[in-house]
C-alpha cells in the first residue's frame, strides 16, 4: 500500500495558472462536477416519471394511499413511514455537516463522533428502505383477475396458506372506488375467488397491484438507484472514517476528504428530498 | 464589481480553518437550518394526508409542495454543500448549466406528454 501524502505541494507545481480555479481544491471541483452529472441523471428519471405520470390515461396511484403501513402496527399512517426515512437522512446530513465544521477545527475527536454517527443513519436508511421494498412487494389483500376477466378487489387479505373459505366476512369488490362500486360477499365471493385467472398481490416487474406496471418500475428504479447511491455513500464514509481513525488527515494537516465525502452525501440528502416530493407527495 | 477570481491571496480551501469562536456560531445556523428542513417535511406530510387529490384546494398544495422543495434544496445546497460560502464563480458554473439544462427537459417533457395524452385518449379502443 502506498504511503499516505502528508507533504503539501506547491500550488503552482499544481495548477498551470499559478493558483486554483475557483479557489478550491482539484479533488473539491471535480467531485462538484460529478455531482452535477449525477442530479441530471437522477432529474432525468424523475422527468421521465412525470412524463410517463402525465400521459398515462388511466387513474394512476397516490402515495399516501399506498404508502400508509408502520412496522409492526396494523391501520393506516399515510406517509409517516417516508416521512420518518427523511428525517433519519436530515439527521444524517446534519451529524455530516458537524464532522465537516469539526475537521475545520481540526477537531480529530469531533469528526470521529460525528462520522460515526453518519455512518449509523445511513445503515439506519438502508434498513428503512429494505422494509419498505419488501412492503411493497409483498403487498396488501391486492385484487383478483376473475374468469369474466373483471378485477375484483379483495375486501381482507387471505393469510399465509389460507384459503378464502377461511377468512370470515370475506368480500370481493367490483369497480372499488367509483360510483358503481357493488361487494359481493358469502358463498358467491368465495366461488369467484377459486374460480379466478389470477390473484395480483403486491409488485414486480410486470404487474402490481397499486397501478399501472409503469409505477412499480418507476418506485423500483428511482428508490433503488437513490438507495444504490446512499449504500456507496456508506462505503465511502466508512473509508474515510477509518483514514480519520488511523490519523491521516491529522498528519495531512487537513480535513478536506471528510469534506469531499460530506458533498456526496449531502447530495443523496438533496435527491431523496426530491424523490419524496415527486414520487409520494404529489 | 470586485473580481473575485484575480484576488491572489491563501483563500484555497485546503486552508479552511476556523477557530472554536466562530466553530460554535456555525454550528448555530446548522441547528436553525436543520428545525426548519424538519419543520418543512412536518408541513408538507400533513398538507399531503389532510388534503386530498382532486379537491380544488389540490392544485395549489401541488405548487406548495414544489415551492417547499425548492426552498429546502436550496437551503442543503447552499448551507450544508456550504455552496453559498464559494466564490460566485464557482456557484455560477455549478447551477447555470445545471438550471437551463433542467429548465429545457421539463418543458419538452411536458409538452409531449400533453400531446401523447391527447393521442391516446382519442385512439383509446
Amino acid at each position: 500500500m502506498a504511503s499516505d501524502a502528508t507533504k503539501a505541494l506547491d500550488k503552482s507545481a499544481l495548477w498551470g495558472g499559478g493558483m486554483s480555479p475557483f479557489s478550491v481544491s482539484y479533488g473539491k471541483m471535480m467531485m462538484w462536477f460529478f455531482l452535477v452529472s449525477d442530479a441530471l441523471t437522477f432529474s432525468g428519471l424523475l422527468v421521465a416519471y412525470g412524463y410517463a405520470r402525465h400521459a398515462y390515461t388511466g387513474p394512476w396511484p397516490i402515495g399516501e394511499e399506498v404508502f400508509h403501513a408502520l412496522p409492526g402496527l396494523t391501520g393506516s399512517y399515510p406517509l409517516l413511514y417516508v416521512a420518518l426515512m427523511t428525517f433519519i437522512l436530515i439527521v444524517s446530513s446534519v451529524t455530516m455537516v458537524l464532522a465537516v465544521e469539526a475537521g475545520h477545527r481540526l477537531d480529530r475527536r469531533g469528526v470521529t463522533i460525528w462520522m460515526a454517527a453518519t455512518i449509523v443513519g445511513g445503515f439506519i436508511f438502508l434498513g428503512s428502505q429494505a422494509w419498505e421494498w419488501s412492503h411493497f412487494i409483498h403487498g396488501s389483500a391486492g385484487y383478483i383477475i376473475g374468469n369474466d376477466n373483471k378485477i375484483y378487489h379483495l375486501s381482507e387479505e387471505i393469510p399465509h396458506l389460507g384459503t378464502a373459505a377461511d377468512v370470515a366476512s370475506f368480500e370481493l369488490i367490483l369497480n372499488r372506488g367509483e360510483a358503481n362500486e357493488s361487494r359481493i360477499g358469502g358463498q358467491e365471493a368465495v366461488r369467484l375467488y377459486n374460480a379466478k385467472v389470477q390473484h395480483v398481490q403486491g409488485a414486480n416487474l410486470t404487474i402490481n397491484e397499486y397501478g399501472p406496471p409503469q409505477y412499480g418500475n418507476f418506485f423500483f428504479f428511482i428508490t433503488g438507484f437513490h438507495g444504490f447511491h446512499v449504500f456507496t455513500g456508506v462505503l465511502i464514509n466508512i473509508i474515510v472514517f477509518i483514514g480519520v481513525l488511523r490519523g491521516v488527515y491529522e498528519k495531512r494537516g487537513h480535513y478536506e476528504m471528510v469534506e469531499k465525502t460530506g458533498l456526496y452525501w449531502h447530495f443523496v440528502d438533496l435527491v431523496w428530498v426530491f424523490v419524496f416530493t415527486f414520487f409520494y407527495l404529489i | 464589481m470586485e473580481r473575485d477570481d484575480l484576488i491572489v491571496n491563501d483563500s484555497y480551501s485546503l486552508n479552511a480553518y476556523h477557530d472554536a469562536e466562530h466553530g460554535k456560531e456555525i454550528r448555530k445556523k446548522i441547528v436553525r437550518v436543520t428545525i426548519l428542513l424538519t419543520l418543512i417535511t412536518a408541513v408538507e406530510v400533513a398538507l399531503g394526508v389532510y388534503i386530498k387529490q382532486g379537491t380544488t384546494l389540490w392544485p395549489f398544495v401541488k405548487v406548495g409542495f414544489i415551492i417547499l422543495t425548492l426552498v429546502k434544496a436550496a437551503y442543503i445546497v447552499a448551507v450544508f454543500m456550504h455552496l453559498g460560502d464559494e466564490r460566485k464563480s464557482l456557484r455560477y458554473v455549478i447551477i447555470v448549466p445545471y438550471a437551463i439544462f433542467i429548465i429545457y427537459l421539463l418543458v419538452i417533457s411536458i409538452l409531449e406528454s400533453n400531446y401523447i395524452n391527447e393521442v391516446w385518449l382519442q385512439f383509446k379502443p
